[in-house]
């Protein structure tokens, strides 16, 4: 049985304007100790997948259909109560702006602490020790949990919040940008650190980003989102070498290379469509260089073009085969 | 050397005072200066591209500002076309400043949200009085609209920038840069808010400007491999000094100081070639910028370091034709 199965997800918004679909049949599925880079450009979906995953969607979203099978148990269909014993416990999440996430006038170490208390029934001096070990865990001093959040520098704030969120030993971690906001140096030690801690603690962990430069490294799996649906998922190796998606295919040339000729790249002309009055057909359709009169029509289906290799267009062959 | 250097930077240094408690501050105890720019030279020729790199808090930003005069300097000299800049002289400045243009950041933040694109463009030329009839303002905000590929440009005129896109937002404010036909324009990060796919076209439309009007450019970015993409040059900046500056091409394929080294090494590029490789972090943290450092920078964090780093602060030295390194083992790296 596989750690996580999400299938056919669809998360809308209700908002004044209509129904947002934010995200739209979204399947994909996760194993043990398995990492995914969930990468699309902003608005495509992919931290509403996220907080649907986690139950955390604001209270416009909602889970219109589809399942989120963590270990068996649909995530969907339990309580609010029910949820809250999952989070945390199961799927913990560390957000883009996380250094902004701590509580200023709140020791780092009590932070957590409070979090494991909340869980457990564990006296606040042994939430306290494990805080300190969850601390060697990711490469700080034990001594620092008795820091305030000031005293710590970004990437090590981060590091305080990896720490949180694998407090309760989490079977799932979902990283939303985590590295976003850092500078290289501190986005290599932290993109290191996921990738020892997923190693060494056989998580699974989903990585969500729209910098498609460093999945190829941490990822094993890479799922392209694009107006609210995944338009191409498969291995690492499939989504750079063997692509099948036209719109994987132009997101991986905008990103400069530097072991291959110096060429801006043609980027995507156009904007994504308005997700408030979709279009019938493909929803890439109005920027893809491919596009016929079918896929003005007709929705793609997501067909299998390799082992493990889904690409959601209807001329994925001819994209694979170098076109 | 020619006469085509649009701006020469001379030992550019900018320091902030920085607060420490009441009682030091009565008592000018121990003041520390925050050293944001400390010594930094440089000059950029006509139609050239110079991108200076770094992280956050190297002291790019602020370089940038100094020469723009919108920060002081605390020491150094700017020059502007061999001359330079008089920034107690209003009349100098002014036209100074129309010549020498900066694009910001964050394209959300850089225009009045309650102007239409027509006033957001014009508005350097209003300031300046430099346009008599209506008809005339149109007219270059029609060619500098469409120069920032907006076309057809009439129809953006009456537009609020929450009507548009984030790529069509900085395409204004670039617009309202060009519109004062500049020589010299300073970028700070003008596409890291934006979408991959979006971003090429702005890349695109600031060299075709470049080709066009043979404009000057300082690129500020913190990503090293965009750096590479568009520029000419690169200055790689740690703690305000520049640590090494040479070709494109020389500093991400031969790079010579440690830290260049470092940052080219964990560049992240797209593909499969870095898969499951360990990435070589640099030990410990940058220090803290109020940190009185006597020797090299990059001294706590080099595999190199030596004693005499400890003491001596290094100079830019020429290790080849036009690629200087600020490391005393330069020619043994």
């Amino acid at each position: 049985m596989a750690l996580l199965e999400v299938k056919h997800l669809k998360t809308y918004f209700d908002t004044l304007k209509g129904q947002y679909k934010a995200v739209d049949d979204v399947n994909f599925d996760l194993e043990y100790g398995e990492a995914l880079g969930l990468v699309g450009e902003s608005g495509c979906g992919k931290t509403t997948c996220a907080l649907s995953i986690a139950r955390l969607l604001p209270k416009e979203g909602k889970i219109y259909g589809g399942k989120i099978l963590l270990e068996g148990t649909d995530m969907v269909q339990l309580s609010d109560d029910q949820i809250r014993e999952k989070r945390w416990k199961d799927v913990s999440i560390v957000f883009q702006g996380a250094m902004n996430a701590l509580n200023p006038v709140m020791k780092v170490g009590d932070q957590i602490a409070e979090a494991i208390m909340l869980h457990e029934k564990i006296k606040k001096e042994d939430a306290l020790r494990r805080t300190e070990r969850l601390f060697e865990l990711v490469e700080m001093p034990a001594d620092r949990i008795r820091n305030y959040p000031h005293e710590f520098s970004g990437g090590m704030k981060q590091r305080a919040m990896i720490a949180m969120a694998l407090a309760c030993n989490p079977k799932i971690i979902i990283g939303d940008e985590p590295t976003t906001a850092l500078d290289v140096m501190v986005q290599a030690q932290i993109l290191n650190l996921l990738e020892k801690l997923r190693r060494e603690l056989n998580m699974g962990l989903i990585l969500i980003t729209h910098d498609l430069s460093i999945l190829g490294e941490t990822c094993d799996k890479i799922a392209v989102m694009y107006a609210g649906k995944i338009v191409e998922i498969g291995m690492v190796e499939d989504i750079f070498e063997r692509t099948a998606h036209p719109y994987t295919k132009r997101l991986i040339s905008c990103f400069p290379n530097i072991s291959k000729d110096k060429v801006i790249p043609a980027g995507i002309e156009g904007i994504p469509q308005n997700m408030l009055e979709p279009q019938p057909g493909c929803s890439f359709y109005p920027r893809c260089h491919l596009a016929t009169d079918l896929c003005k029509t007709e929705v793609p289906t997501s067909i299998e073009v390799g082992k493990k290799h889904f690409s959601a267009c209807h001329r994925a062959s001819e994209v694979l085969n170098g076109r | 050397m020619g006469d085509d250097i649009i701006v020469e930077v001379k030992d550019l240094k900018v320091h902030f005072e920085t607060k420490k408690s009441l009682a030091t501050d009565l008592f000018h105890k121990d003041k520390k200066p925050l050293k944001a720019v400390d010594g930094v030279s440089f000059q950029i020729r006509k139609g050239e591209i110079l991108s200076l790199v770094g992280e956050s808090g190297s002291g790019k930003t602020t370089t940038g500002k100094a020469i723009l005069q919108l920060v002081k300097p605390t020491g150094g000299q700017v020059f502007f076309h061999g001359e330079e800049i008089k920034s107690r002289d209003k009349y100098y400045m002014k036209g100074f400043r129309q010549k020498a243009q900066m694009i910001f950041q964050d394209p959300y933040q850089s225009v009045n949200p309650r102007n239409v694109v027509l006033d957001i463009v014009a508005e350097p030329l209003d300031v300046n009085g430099l346009v008599k009839t209506e008809e005339e303002r149109n007219e270059r905000v029609k060619i500098a609209l469409e120069q920032a590929g907006m076309i057809p440009a009439e129809e953006f005129y009456y537009r609020y920038p929450y009507e548009l896109s984030g790529g069509q937002r900085q395409r204004v404010v670039i617009a309202s840069s060009m519109i004062m036909e500049p020589d010299f324009i300073i970028a700070d990060e003008p596409v890291s808010m934006l979408d991959a796919s979006i971003r090429t076209g702005i890349l695109r439309l600031m060299m075709d400007l470049r080709d066009r009007k043979q404009l000057a450019y300082l690129f500020i970015t913190h990503d090293l491999s965009l750096a590479w993409l568009i520029s000419d040059r690169i200055a790689i900046m740690y703690l305000g000094k520049i640590m090494e500056i040479g070709e494109a091409d020389e500093i991400i394929h031969r790079g010579v100081h440690p830290y260049t080294k470092a940052l080219t090494e964990i560049m992240p590029t797209p593909g499969v070639n870095n898969r499951g490789k360990k990435r070589n972090v640099l030990p410990g943290e940058t220090p803290n910028p109020t940190e009185r450092i006597n020797g090299c920078k990059f001294f706590s964090r080099c595999y190199r370091a030596q004693e005499i780093c400890k003491n001596e602060n290094p100079d830019l030295c020429e290790v080849s034709p036009n690629h200087f390194v600020a490391c005393h083992f330069a020619r043994e790296l």
